[in-house]
């Protein structure tokens, strides 16, 4: 048997998994070309592109745009010594920071613990009682009930377009009848001017919370019941529940959930849509800041310079996150 | 019933309230706007007119920007599947060295090659390769993009499947094309559908490619021409934005709907589905 484990598979011999037929190895090639070619030429070519791009003073217009020169690495050290760029990384941080590892975790993780189906509290039962009276309370109707609203209001804020999700944003905090100020009497009160950034990340939380919300739900029903008990035994109140037993038993999940959302956060270009950057660039997040360097503003270079490292930062997150993907798999 | 469980009661519906309320209050002007005359801003209880409506159908770019969006979404769909089931394929049953570290190496791309961090080459690519103002050039783009997370997925459906079904439709000989039309696709159809409703929610709500990508106003997508409505005073036509914003919406409800009744969402690497 031990040539069929060198040797490709050929006809009638396929080791089992195989696909049997003769020229499997050019055949399951010719089944992955189109999507190389595709991939190659649509994702990673035009990263590779950024690299260069990044290197020239290469302009929308003018002669810069017929004949880009090579200016080395000027654009990435003026890069880093521009203010525009440095403040709008160190916004994106914030965004990132705020809205992301604090917002959408913290409040997908609560919305997970509050409801997720087993009862807040079992009722004691002596020990060696039978039991004949269950101890879980039956899920009440209710309860079900308003789990199943709450989830479905969460889940909607994420699959709404975001073109749409950005109006009703604008609908909500501008000036002229937002809604807001019509609930806290603050008439004529625009939120996305007086506090950009804040307005921002109370709005991605609300965009993007559902994520979090489902995985630490099939996180939670992956911690055994039994620890939980034993916990209940040993007298373990709601908190020293959490923290002792509950969220060691999903770090990973914690971990993986961070990456992801802050991977996401970093890329979106919603804050575009409901700002524009504005007011005076104060909103002006890396992807919008990219936008208008590159088109308005017609720098393609110094944009892709910007793009590259963003891109390093992506890979970063990534790697981090298959990194743990593969250990688990 | 102790008081400290009365207390964690009125806790619980006290969150609830205020989650219901945080989530639910920007999405009412979605439902007031589109159906109140003359629309502002502000929430206030509709009047129940279709007025909008009728003016939506007057606008000359509302409606075929919406067929142009269905039209985009149905091709990146129908490439992606195709092409993603024929390479998942592949990759579940022929032993490549390497095959898993290709694999997640393609899924690191993808997650690490954004729209938005690819913008100004992507841009310059379409440029170069005249693709420009083409449909078939956001298609392409877009299809590069979502693969490597289709391959992904759809391998993942494709290992469980036995493979005692493929070799007995072999032994009846069976070619590759036909084992895997006959035989492993209508095996996994349920990852088909994922991959599929996946590919359309992402292309029709998709703002950047579009908005990059295309030059001509008539070509648009519902994405964009959303933000091009304006009353002749220059001002955003709300009357058209919110109702425009429903109709718009509608489709991705229903297939999200469809997706929860019938498969339940999972987790795929943790891709956003």
């Amino acid at each position: 048997m031990a040539p069929q484990d060198t040797l490709p598979a050929r006809a009638g011999t396929a080791a089992p998994g195989e696909v049997p037929g003769g020229g499997d190895r050019r055949q399951g090639l010719a089944f992955v070309l189109p999507a190389l070619l595709l991939i190659t030429v649509f994702l990673v070519l035009p990263a590779l592109w950024t690299l260069y791009l990044g290197l020239t003073d290469y302009r929308l217009t003018g002669t810069q745009a017929a004949h880009p020169k090579v200016v080395g690495l000027s654009n990435y050290t003026n890069a880093l010594r521009d203010h525009d760029f440095r403040d709008a990384l160190g916004r994106t941080l914030l965004f990132v920071f705020g809205s992301a590892i604090i917002g959408q975790n913290l409040l997908g993780f609560a919305l997970a613990w509050t409801l997720r189906s087993t009862p807040v509290a079992t009722p004691h039962r002596p020990p060696g009682s039978t039991p004949v009276a269950t101890p879980h309370r039956p899920p009440g109707s209710t309860r079900r009930w308003v789990r199943s609203v709450v989830e479905t209001l969460v889940l909607l804020a994420w699959i709404l377009p975001g073109v749409v999700v950005a109006w009703l944003w604008i609908a909500f905090l501008k000036d002229q009848g937002g809604t807001l100020d019509a609930i806290l009497h603050t008439p004529g009160r625009d939120w996305w001017f007086d506090h950009p950034m804040g307005s921002l990340i109370v709005f991605n939380v609300w965009r993007g919370t559902a994520f979090s919300m489902m995985l630490f739900t099939a996180a939670l029903s992956s911690v055994p019941p039994s620890q939980l008990e034993a916990a209940r035994l040993a007298g373990a109140g709601g908190w020293q529940t959490l923290r002792d037993v509950v969220i060691p038993g999903i770090r990973g999940h914690i971990l993986t959930n961070t990456l992801l959302i802050s991977l996401w956060t970093f890329n979106d270009f919603t804050p575009y849509l409901i700002t524009k950057g504005e007011p005076h660039g104060a909103s002006a997040v890396l992807p919008v800041y990219i936008y208008l360097t590159a088109l308005p503003g017609e720098r393609l270079g110094f944009a892709s310079a910007i793009s590259l490292i963003m891109l390093l930062i992506n890979l970063l997150l990534a790697l981090a996150y298959v990194r743990i993907l593969r250990r688990r798999a | 019933v102790s008081p400290a469980q009365v207390l964690r009661r009125i806790g619980f519906y006290v969150f609830v309230a205020a989650v219901t309320a945080f989530f639910a209050l920007p999405m009412l002007w979605l439902v007031t706007a589109p159906f109140t005359r003359n629309p502002t801003l502000a929430v206030s209880w509709p009047d129940f007119t279709l007025g909008n409506f009728r003016h939506l159908t007057d606008d000359p770019d509302a409606l075929p920007s919406l067929y142009n969006s269905a039209v985009l979404a149905l091709w990146t769909m129908l490439v992606t599947v195709a092409v993603a089931a024929l390479a998942a394929y592949a990759l579940s049953r022929v032993r490549v060295p390497g095959r898993d570290g290709i694999l997640y190496l393609l899924l690191l791309l993808s997650s690490v090659i954004t729209g938005t961090a690819a913008m100004v080459p992507i841009f310059q690519l379409m440029v170069k390769l005249h693709l420009l103002d083409k449909d078939i050039g956001v298609i392409l783009v877009m299809t590069g993009g979502l693969l490597p997370a289709a391959i992904f997925i759809l391998k993942d459906f494709m290992d469980t499947m036995p493979k005692s079904y493929e070799e007995s439709a072999r032994v009846f000989g069976a070619n590759s094309f036909q084992v895997l039309g006959h035989v492993v696709l209508p095996n996994v159809r349920p990852g088909l559908a994922t991959i599929a409703v996946w590919a359309v929610v992402n292309v029709w709500g998709n703002f950047l490619m579009p908005f990059l990508l295309y030059r001509t106003p008539e070509k648009q997508p519902a994405a964009v021409t959303l933000n091009n409505f304006y009353t002749e005073g220059g001002q955003p036509n709300l009357a058209l934005i919110s109702t425009f914003s429903l109709l718009y919406s509608i489709p991705v409800v229903l297939m999200f709907l469809f997706v929860s009744r019938r498969y339940g969402f999972r987790f795929h690497g943790g891709i956003k589905a």
